[in-house]
């Protein structure tokens, strides 16, 4: 302590202690000192008087008040019809001039496409040559693909999300929104729609999980079946109301059901990325071309992609329609 | 293909993999969870880019990883050098610092419930970032740009308010019109070429450069995609939308929209121009010299608008205008040196241009969140961090020696006068330009250090209304201050230790073809 005290008058005569001094804001050696100033601001008219701010609005904004500014919208009016006239009068011309379609010798017709074409089958296991390109060859496109859709629903979530605190706070005008909303007057008990429901919804879902699951057999496979899925689960909320979906399907659900197939996707890819590019053996079965359990990793990263797609399709549903599941 | 891979070899893949699944991750984490996995995530990525820089100064050559079992133009193919490490080390330093700067304004500006997802953006955004750096391959290219593109979307909205809603509505209709473009433009080439991996295209390119065929689409492709980028990385007459996405979004989005995003498609058109067309090729089509004017209009446009706005965030904005014309007249010169001062002055203006909107709203948070100079008069004295933080970002982007804005504009200068034809008009809009953003920033900075006459209760009239000011120190907002330190100090290691960076980006490009 002794030793504080004998330096700190040292200490004060310091740049070091003005410096921090300055920091803290205790004082400020340029203050008043400073010759450079900007210009004083003039009293702004203050436009309080609703009647003049409308009045200045109409005359600013209004095109039948505004000269200048009815003629500025014709001539963009013109401008755009003219720029877009342009714009497909070049990208016309051009299509002229690019190779025919169904030629031979087209540049496409390489290599590229031959191989899978010629040896899809025997490398990936995949009867459906385009499940193979997109989930084997091109793996790294689909994944960033799924990720799209995964985060157009994000963005959808913050757009359109209502946040429960959020209406806890104008309990007022919720209940009111609440007696408004269609959620109350559910089911509506539409007796036509619901019978056809009944009728179709296991149909479509089953049909969706058959083209998921054929994927790498026949023509589909998990962005077609996902759809599908999705159409169906969307019929049954429409039919039956959102408290009989909520018994199967809430936000927890997508929530899990889309974390789980993502990161099973990029858990499984990351695995076959990495021992590819260090040349080692994956060790993953491709099993009999044709069969339902063949063709690797394909069939797996179809059932993933078909729920992320199903989920992210019911989810704009839900979303547009009361903004919350 | 070329035998074993080193284990550092495997770190791009690492990077693009470990972001993507962090932002997955996040979607069933809490808020609080999600900002620490995100800070993590981002300081992993940055070590791991150092180290891959690292080892890759040392051999100097590029490699190509292969994403999968099947080798490059069947499968998809990632592919490393030193420009893109690098480049990819300095990204995730000003993504880690904008978000440390930002953090206590988005707690506040964004609805608690939502924090998670705004990390899951922001993670995915680094992954974008990233692997449009990293990409060997045109589609791939083009799938990460949609990533970008809807995440910086989300980045500007999660602050809701109607300027944000409607700033994200433009941006998307614009950045939209830009893909667009760019996937027309990348189908035709496919049409063409048959080819989507680069290196495949930029030898059939060659060939059809060579046979003459196919001139007139060939020139089209090169004019749409620039376009396109242009577009999305807010080219001059195509910046309507920049204002208001820059200036009312919360502040880390935009400094990361501002100093990262727009990078991301300026690089991707480099690479376009120096891996898939041909640098020659492009040189020798005339498309180049109308982004070389459009960037000559910008710095001029952009510096005007600056020097009439209000508001202290949107001045920054308009200030971005001129800044990426800066970049675009670089480009457009067509020479190596030109390509140079461009790369650089991406790095300059990302480290500039997220430090004056970091310390921009330390400077409007004492003065009662008041945008407009009239009410920031003497803010510098109530925070003088943040003072400091804008002091240095505006004496950067005028140009004073020993920050980084001087080193670019010495290089474009450089460059201007081995431009030919090209060399006057650049140096004089260059002077120009350079005397605008003097009179904007400097005009600002003078009225932040000019005292203001506050009565005992820290309030003050002006222009008919009583603002309530307040201090802030640097000891109440630690976290903050150490950031804008940390800018301060990235600034000025650009600024004074330019000639490395130079060689750098120099020996990056020779083994970027």
């Amino acid at each position: 302590m002794r030793k504080v005290s004998k330096i700190r008058p040292e200490y004060v005569n310091k740049k070091g202690f003005e410096f921090s001094r300055w920091l803290d804001g205790e004082t400020d050696p340029y203050l008043d000192k400073i010759e450079i100033r900007p210009k004083k601001e003039k009293k702004r008219p203050s436009y309080d008087d609703a009647e003049e701010r409308k009045r200045l609005k109409e005359k600013l904004y209004d095109p039948s008040q505004n000269k200048e500014l009815k003629i500025f919208f014709h001539l963009y009016r013109i401008m755009c019809v003219i720029f877009c006239l342009v714009l497909i009068g070049v990208l016309w011309a051009t299509v002229s001039y690019l190779p025919p379609t169904g030629d031979a010798d087209r540049p496409d017709n390489n290599e590229v496409s031959a191989r899978y074409i010629e040896q899809g089958l025997q490398e990936t296991g995949a009867v459906n040559i385009v499940t193979g390109m997109i989930l084997d060859y091109r793996a790294f496109d689909t994944f960033g693909e799924s990720n799209v859709l995964f985060i157009a629903t994000i963005t959808v979530f913050i757009l359109l999300r209502v946040d429960k605190k959020e209406k806890d706070k104008e309990s007022d005008l919720t209940i009111k929104e609440e007696e408004e909303n269609d959620r109350i007057y559910e089911p509506k008990n539409d007796a036509i729609l619901q019978k056809a429901a009944t009728l179709l919804v296991p149909v479509i879902l089953l049909f969706g999980i058959y083209v998921v699951l054929n994927g790498h057999l026949s023509p589909g496979g998990g962005f077609s079946g996902g759809a599908i899925m999705g159409a169906g689960l969307i019929l049954y909320l429409n039919a039956f109301g959102f408290k009989k979906t909520e018994r199967f399907f809430s936000w927890k659900t997508y929530k899990w059901i889309c974390f789980l197939a993502l990161s099973f996707y990029a858990i499984a890819k990351s695995y076959s990325f990495y021992t590819g590019a260090n040349h080692m053996e994956s060790g993953i079965p491709l099993g009999e071309p044709g069969a339902i359990l063949s063709s690797g990793l394909i069939l797996p990263l179809n059932i993933c992609v078909g729920l992320v797609v199903a989920c992210t399709m019911y989810a704009f549903y839900v979303m547009f329609r009361k903004g919350g599941f | 293909m070329e035998g074993k891979l080193m284990f550092w070899q495997n770190i791009p893949f690492f990077c693009i993999i470990l972001s993507m699944f962090s932002g997955i991750f996040s979607s069933i984490l809490s808020g609080k969870a999600a900002k620490w996995l995100n800070t993590c995530v981002i300081a992993a990525v940055g070590i791991m880019s150092a180290i891959l820089f690292w080892f890759l100064l040392q051999t100097g050559e590029s490699y190509t990883y292969m994403m999968g079992h099947f080798p490059a133009p069947w499968g998809n193919e990632i592919r490393a050098g030193v420009l893109e490490a690098g480049i990819a080390l300095f990204f995730s330093i000003i993504m880690f610092l904008s978000m440390a700067g930002g953090r206590k304004k988005l707690a506040r500006e964004v609805e608690e419930t939502k924090h998670n997802l705004y990390y899951i953006l922001v993670n995915l955004l680094l992954s974008s970032l990233l692997a449009l750096i990293y990409t060997n391959d045109l589609f791939t290219a083009y799938v990460f740009v949609e990533i970008n593109t809807i995440s910086a979307c989300g980045l500007i909205m999660i602050r809701q308010n109607g300027r944000t809603i409607e700033a994200a509505v433009r941006y998307m209709i614009m950045s939209l019109l830009g893909s667009g473009l760019l996937l027309l433009g990348i189908c035709m080439l496919y049409d063409l070429t048959g080819h989507l991996l680069m290196s495949n295209i930029q030898q059939a390119v060659a060939v059809i450069v060579a046979e003459g065929t196919y001139e007139i689409p060939l020139l089209v492709i090169i004019a749409i995609m620039s376009v396109g980028l242009a577009i999305k990385s807010a080219l001059f007459p195509f910046h309507s939308w920049l204002p208001d996405a820059y200036g009312y979004s919360t502040v880390s989005s935009a400094a990361i929209l501002s100093s990262l995003v727009s990078k991301g498609y300026i690089f991707l058109l480099i690479k376009i121009f120096y891996r898939v067309i041909g640098f020659e090729v492009i040189c020798s089509s005339r498309i180049i010299n109308i982004l070389y004017i459009f960037g000559l209009a910008a710095m001029i446009f952009g510096s005007l608008s600056a020097i009439k706005e209000n508001d202290i965030r949107r001045m920054i904005s308009f200030s971005s205008i001129a800044q990426i014309g800066y970049i675009y007249m670089g480009i457009g010169l067509g020479t190596r040196g030109g390509m140079i001062a461009s790369i650089f002055h991406i790095l300059s203006h990302a480290a500039t241009k997220s430090l004056l909107f970091i310390s921009a709203i330390g400077l409007t948070d004492v003065s009662e969140g008041k945008r407009p100079f009239t009410f920031l008069t003497g803010a510098g004295f109530r925070h003088k961090i943040a003072g400091v933080g804008f002091t240095v970002g505006a004496l950067s982007m005028v140009g004073i020696p020993i920050f980084s804005g001087f080193v670019s504009k010495l290089l474009f200068a450089g460059a201007a006068l081995e431009g030919g034809r090209k060399m006057l008009p650049a140096l004089i809009v260059l002077a120009v330009s350079t005397i605008l953003n003097a009179i904007y920033f400097m005009k600002t900075v003078i009225r932040l250090y000019t005292p203001l006459p506050l009565d005992e209760n820290n309030q003050a009239e002006i222009a008919g209304e009583r603002i309530q000011y307040s201090y802030i120190t640097a000891a109440k907002e630690r976290g903050y201050a150490i950031t804008i330190c940390l800018f301060v100090l990235v600034n000025i290691l650009l600024g004074m230790s330019s000639q490395p960076v130079v060689k750098w980006i120099e020996t990056g490009l020779a083994v970027f073809k």
